[in-house]
């Protein structure tokens, strides 16, 4: 049965009539056509789908988008100041913290809610709180050295 | 997945009234990281859903005569970094930040999990040795429920037609007693335990002998057990290690693991007694006030 809710994505107010099954991810992706959000496990495991929910990130792919009516929502595409990028993305750059890329949009919106919740973390939070974003090719060092150094970067910025 | 019709009442009552008009064919959703899963598998195919997230009021923590009232729609990520918690039920947190990962402990809410009554959660174990119990509210009032004689089965619990899980209440452990919970996991960290044991132990006042002890277990059964034939044998004595080794081997009686990818019902019955003993162990190493 089809639902009529309202989304604060990135900013933008969307008025959308989805079916009650209609999952977070598959609306951002295919609703709105915000496509850096990935599925890939499907489960709520893997956290290639990861986006932040009034701040809070969450799995996407078991969220039901009726279930987020009237929220905020920010995804990987809401991150960059204009054409500035986040520390956190020029950092991934920087410090190769990606190949193929997929799980790479969930990486660092948990990295940034990390950032927000807890400005400087040690290595073993950074580790414990990234425990849900998988990576299949990098083997998880570049990973950390680009979060270590964009929430560095981004605190640096900030002051 | 199946279609359905999601409901947002604001009022309890207004919960009531469509869990009894819709019956069977609804199903109430906290957080969803447990049924939209089951939904997606299609073992669950409800015509109905009532959203309890629009009702305010369920998800406040007030400590008050000395017990810690939780609003069943608190998520796992507040109850683990609630400062007011922290202070005066440290094993709370020490239990919830074990489940799964960050985002799924920012949708999965306290009162949901333990309706869930997976027998793998990490919660139930430290609650049923804190002495925790669910509130239970539905049109016709509300009753109390001890979290060792909720969970009657493999994903059954005692909630009623009708009732939801309002509020966990969770008895604050006296002076001179020590909890801990010790999962095991083999696997990787947002697993399930293949054995997870808690143990809440309380000194007599002022001397050495265990006043009172609870141990409870996970993954060892279709539900989350109480082992209390572990309790007996150490309730009333000093806490030796010797004590705690012989009383731990008596759990292997009361686990009927299931065999599964985590292990065997052997290996698991093993790890029973080995967790048990750990998680008493721990609890006696946490008491804050020995005397001298």
């Amino acid at each position: 049965m089809d639902k009529t809710i309202h989304l604060k994505v990135n900013g933008q107010d969307h008025d959308l009539t989805v079916p009650a099954q209609r999952l977070l991810v598959d609306c951002l992706r295919y609703d709105l056509g915000l496509t850096g959000t990935k599925e890939s496990c499907s489960v709520g495991v893997c956290g290639a789908c990861t986006v932040l929910v009034n701040g809070k990130i969450v799995a996407s792919c078991i969220s039901l988008a009726v279930a987020a009516d009237g929220a905020e929502i920010t995804t990987i595409e809401g991150l960059a100041d204009d054409r500035r990028l986040h520390p956190l993305q020029q950092s991934f750059i920087d410090h190769g913290g990606f190949q193929c890329g997929i799980c790479t949009p969930g990486q660092i919106m948990a990295s940034k809610s990390l950032l927000d919740e807890n400005p400087d973390p040690t290595e073993d939070e950074i580790k414990d709180w990234m425990m849900g974003n998988l990576c299949r090719c990098t083997g998880y060092y570049k990973i950390l050295e680009s979060i270590v150094n964009g929430i560095a970067e981004a605190k640096g910025s900030a002051q | 997945m199946n279609t359905f019709e999601f409901h947002t009442p604001t009022t309890l009552d207004e919960a009531y009234r469509l869990l009894e008009a819709h019956g069977d064919d609804a199903n109430i959703i906290a957080g969803g990281t447990g049924l939209v899963l089951f939904m997606k598998q299609r073992m669950v195919q409800p015509g109905h859903l009532v959203s309890l997230r629009s009702i305010p009021g369920l998800d406040s923590i007030r400590v008050e005569d000395g017990t810690a009232h939780i609003g069943a729609m608190c998520t796992m990520h507040q109850v683990e970094t609630s400062p007011q918690l922290r202070e005066v039920l440290p094993l709370l947190g020490e239990t919830y930040r074990h489940v799964a990962s960050v985002k799924i402990r920012n949708m999965a809410t306290i009162g949901g999990g333990l309706s869930h009554g997976d027998p793998n959660q990490d919660p139930p174990p430290s609650l049923i040795a804190l002495g925790a119990s669910v509130v239970l509210s539905s049109g016709s009032g509300q009753r109390t429920v001890p979290l060792d004689e909720f969970f009657t089965d493999y994903f059954e619990t005692d909630i009623h037609d009708g009732e939801i899980v309002t509020e966990l209440e969770v008895p604050l452990p006296s002076p001179s007693s020590g909890g801990a919970f010790i999962k095991f996991l083999p696997r990787t960290a947002d697993d399930y335990a293949t054995v997870s044991a808690a143990a809440v132990v309380a000194l007599e006042d002022g001397g050495r002998n265990c006043r009172d002890v609870r141990v409870a277990l996970g993954s060892v059964a279709t539900t989350p057990i109480r082992a209390r034939k572990v309790e007996g044998a150490v309730r009333g004595r000093e806490l030796t290690s010797s004590l705690i080794r012989e009383a731990s081997d008596l759990v292997q009686d009361e686990v009927d693991p299931l065999d599964d990818f985590r292990g065997s019902s052997g290996y698991k019955r093993q790890m029973a007694q080995v967790f048990a003993r750990r998680a008493l162990e721990a609890a006696v190493a946490n008491i804050s006030a020995v005397p001298a």
